[in-house]
């Protein structure tokens, strides 16, 4: 494998550009996509660089396709992505669920407009995020993460792909088109083979080999296609053989491991960075694009005297409940500017449990919100 | 005296997952006979059968990764072509069978079906056509012949079904076939011919679904779809696939209709590099 054509130094690169650059140093060698504004940059990315590492790039027929292609590529046994924006998101949801199913990792990253259905495609909004969380049919759990500059879409692609390795599952990169789209400094690491996290493999003789065998713990070993394994699997509800098993009591082990293996390894999974908290009485909560305008929005508040604290979602899901409860019982405000109409202010909402107001400062997207707008709703839950 | 026989083994079982036996087709259904014809032609074949992979997409025709003992995976409607996408682009070396029936590959999935064949991927696909949906019910689809009864075509279909081989050769297919699970022997020589053949092969397989097509349209056993078939076929290889119409109870041409030779998707894409490479842009 021709290692020298990752790129290792500083460069100066919009974010699209840096997250294919985090899937090339996390190890992805298959990207399947589909043009869509504002993630397209992503997949041209993809389609010059792969070649030049012995990867593939293909740009399938659709979105349904490319969620598809990245399933099959991953049971290939290739690290695999793909990248879209809101209506291919739409269309990736039900094989986004597959991906869960069949415990396949593999990275999906959305760069996100604004909508409803075409609604603004060039303009940026975070309208996604529950749909990140819920969009896919039946009861599951998810992990996302949002990047806030073209730096962290290089090194949360990285995560993703770790993440989804290890805990064999579909993981989201819930960028946005702000993000997407600026040009900032990138510093790109060597990143060597201990940096990365490869999916658990079988240690068992094929006839032996159980695809999700559950007493091997949360994330059973993952056999590939080619092998000799001969394994079945299936998006219906299945035993630990594979097979289905059209039954409650199939269907409540599973979902319960599916769950439970993002649900018990939270603390692994989630990260957010924190400022000012330790006195503050009010605390900004946003994420991506937002939480740099409310970042500087904090800081003029403590500028103006008022005990304003900041703390920037990285991993949305699963959500940090426990350090938004903690926080709850000593501020009297969460402020949460997002650019929707409010999605994660109910999860703030929700973990604050009466014990701390939740403000919404809403955006509907098509551009980001003003500092004095995030210091203004500040100023009033100050007061 | 009359010996009673068990038979405790099949010359196929260790292509079959046994212990997931009694499948779940009805009697009479087409699918199992078309799965045997499968099986043998891996043999016939003489393939490494740790390399191949099944693809199944939803619907009874689907079930059938799940009954054999290879690589197998059993996806959602519409969507096993464009997993077997990934998988032979992720591994070349992968002999990637897509079996599933005609309402998941044509229907919901035909915008798959026609992408494949156009970019001549190297990948067998085995639909099922029993001209209804099965597992639903039996309801009419995109191959439903015109005037067919179906659950949701109650007083006859008013729909033009696809002609399946004429839409994929139009697409791209370099082997295009068609036959019934009556022509058992032939269709386990073409599977195998599928198998090995360079590029997208597409073989369509009619076949007999009693308990609720041929409910509904006067053929209400197995054998009475069987015996018109029988009827009605003619082999033609090397027929024009467009004029390889089905309907209700005209002839049914069966035969080998395209055997071609062009580049793979793979051969393309290795070509288009290596191109690339000489002139330094690469």
């Amino acid at each position: 494998m021709p290692q020298e054509n990752i790129l290792c130094g500083e460069f100066f690169m919009n974010g699209d550009t840096a997250c294919a650059e985090g899937a090339i140093s996390a190890g992805c060698r298959f990207f399947a996509g589909y043009p869509i504004t504002p993630a397209t940059e992503v997949a041209e990315r993809m389609a010059e660089r792969l070649p030049q590492l012995g990867g593939v790039f293909i740009q399938m027929e659709d979105e349904i396709a490319s969620m598809n292609a990245i399933l099959g590529a991953s049971w290939a046994g290739v690290k695999a992505m793909t990248a879209t924006s809101g209506p291919g998101f739409s269309l990736m949801m039900e094989n986004l669920g597959l991906g869960v199913m069949l415990e396949t990792p593999c990275v999906v990253v959305n760069v996100q407009r604004a909508g409803p259905s075409t609604g603004l495609p060039t303009f940026v909004a975070q309208g996604d995020m529950m749909q990140a969380r819920w969009g896919a049919h039946g009861h599951y759990e998810i992990v996302a993460l949002v990047p806030d500059s073209p730096q962290e879409m290089f090194d949360l692609t990285i995560v993703a792909f770790n993440l989804s390795e290890k805990y064999r599952i579909p993981v989201l990169l819930m960028a946005d088109e702000a993000v997407g789209h600026m040009s900032e400094k990138v510093v790109i690491p060597r990143v060597t083979p201990e940096d990365l996290v490869d999916r658990p493999r079988p240690k068992v003789a094929p006839e032996e080999y159980l695809p999700y065998d559950s007493k091997k713990g949360l994330v059973p070993p993952m056999a590939i296609a080619g092998e000799g394994y001969r394994f079945h699997v299936t998006g219906l509800t299945h035993d630990d053989r594979g097979y289905p098993s059209m039954t409650a009591e199939a269907q409540d082990k599973l979902v319960r491991r599916l769950v439970d293996k993002i649900r018990l390894n939270a603390k692994d999974i989630i990260r957010y960075e924190e400022a000012d908290v330790e006195d503050a009485e009010v605390i900004v909560v946003s994420y991506g694009i937002s939480a740099r305008i409310a970042r500087y929005a904090a800081q003029q508040a403590r500028d103006e005297g008022m005990r304003v604290g900041f703390l920037r979602l990285i991993t949305v899901w699963p959500f940090a409940d426990e350090r938004i409860k903690e926080l709850a019982s000593k501020v009297k405000a969460f402020v949460v500017p997002e650019i929707n109409y409010g999605q994660i202010v109910r999860e703030v909402e929700r973990c604050a449990a009466g014990k701390a107001r939740a403000r919404l400062v809403p955006h509907m997207g098509g551009g980001v919100h003003l500092p004095e707008t995030i210091l203004e709703a500040i100023r009033e839950e100050v007061r | 005296m009359t010996k009673m026989v068990t038979v405790d083994e099949n010359p196929i079982d260790s292509f079959i997952r046994v212990d997931r036996i009694p499948h779940i087709w009805c009697a009479g259904c087409g699918i199992g006979p078309a799965t045997g014809c499968f099986i043998r032609a891996i043999g016939r074949a003489e393939i490494n059968q740790d390399k191949i992979s099944v693809v199944s997409g939803i619907g009874c025709t689907g079930r059938v990764a799940g009954y054999v003992k290879l690589d197998s995976f059993h996806t959602t409607h519409g969507r096993a072509i464009p997993f077997a996408t990934g998988l032979k682009l992720g591994n070349p070396e992968l002999n990637v069978v897509v079996f599933s029936g005609d309402g998941d590959l044509v229907a919901i999935g035909g915008n798959h079906l026609i992408h494949s064949a156009r970019r001549n991927i190297d990948m067998t696909v085995i639909c099922i056509n029993n001209f209804n949906y099965g597992m639903t019910g039996g309801q009419m689809g995109a191959t439903t012949p015109l005037d067919a009864r179906s659950t949701t075509s109650p007083y006859g279909n008013f729909e033009y079904p696809f002609n399946l081989p004429y839409l994929v050769a139009a697409s791209g297919a370099t082997y295009v076939a068609r036959w019934t699970v009556l022509h058992v022997r032939e269709l386990e020589k073409s599977i195998a011919e599928a198998l090995i053949k360079p590029g997208f092969s597409f073989i369509e397989v009619i076949s007999p679904c009693p308990t609720v097509y041929g409910r509904q349209n006067k053929l209400p056993r197995g054998l009475d779809e069987m015996r018109s078939y029988q009827e009605r076929s003619i082999i033609r290889d090397g027929a024009d696939p467009k004029d390889a119409e089905l309907s209700l109870d005209g002839l049914i041409v069966v035969g080998k209709f395209v055997d071609i030779d062009r580049p793979t998707l793979w051969d393309c894409y290795q070509q288009v590099l290596e191109r690339a490479r000489k002139q330094r842009k690469l």
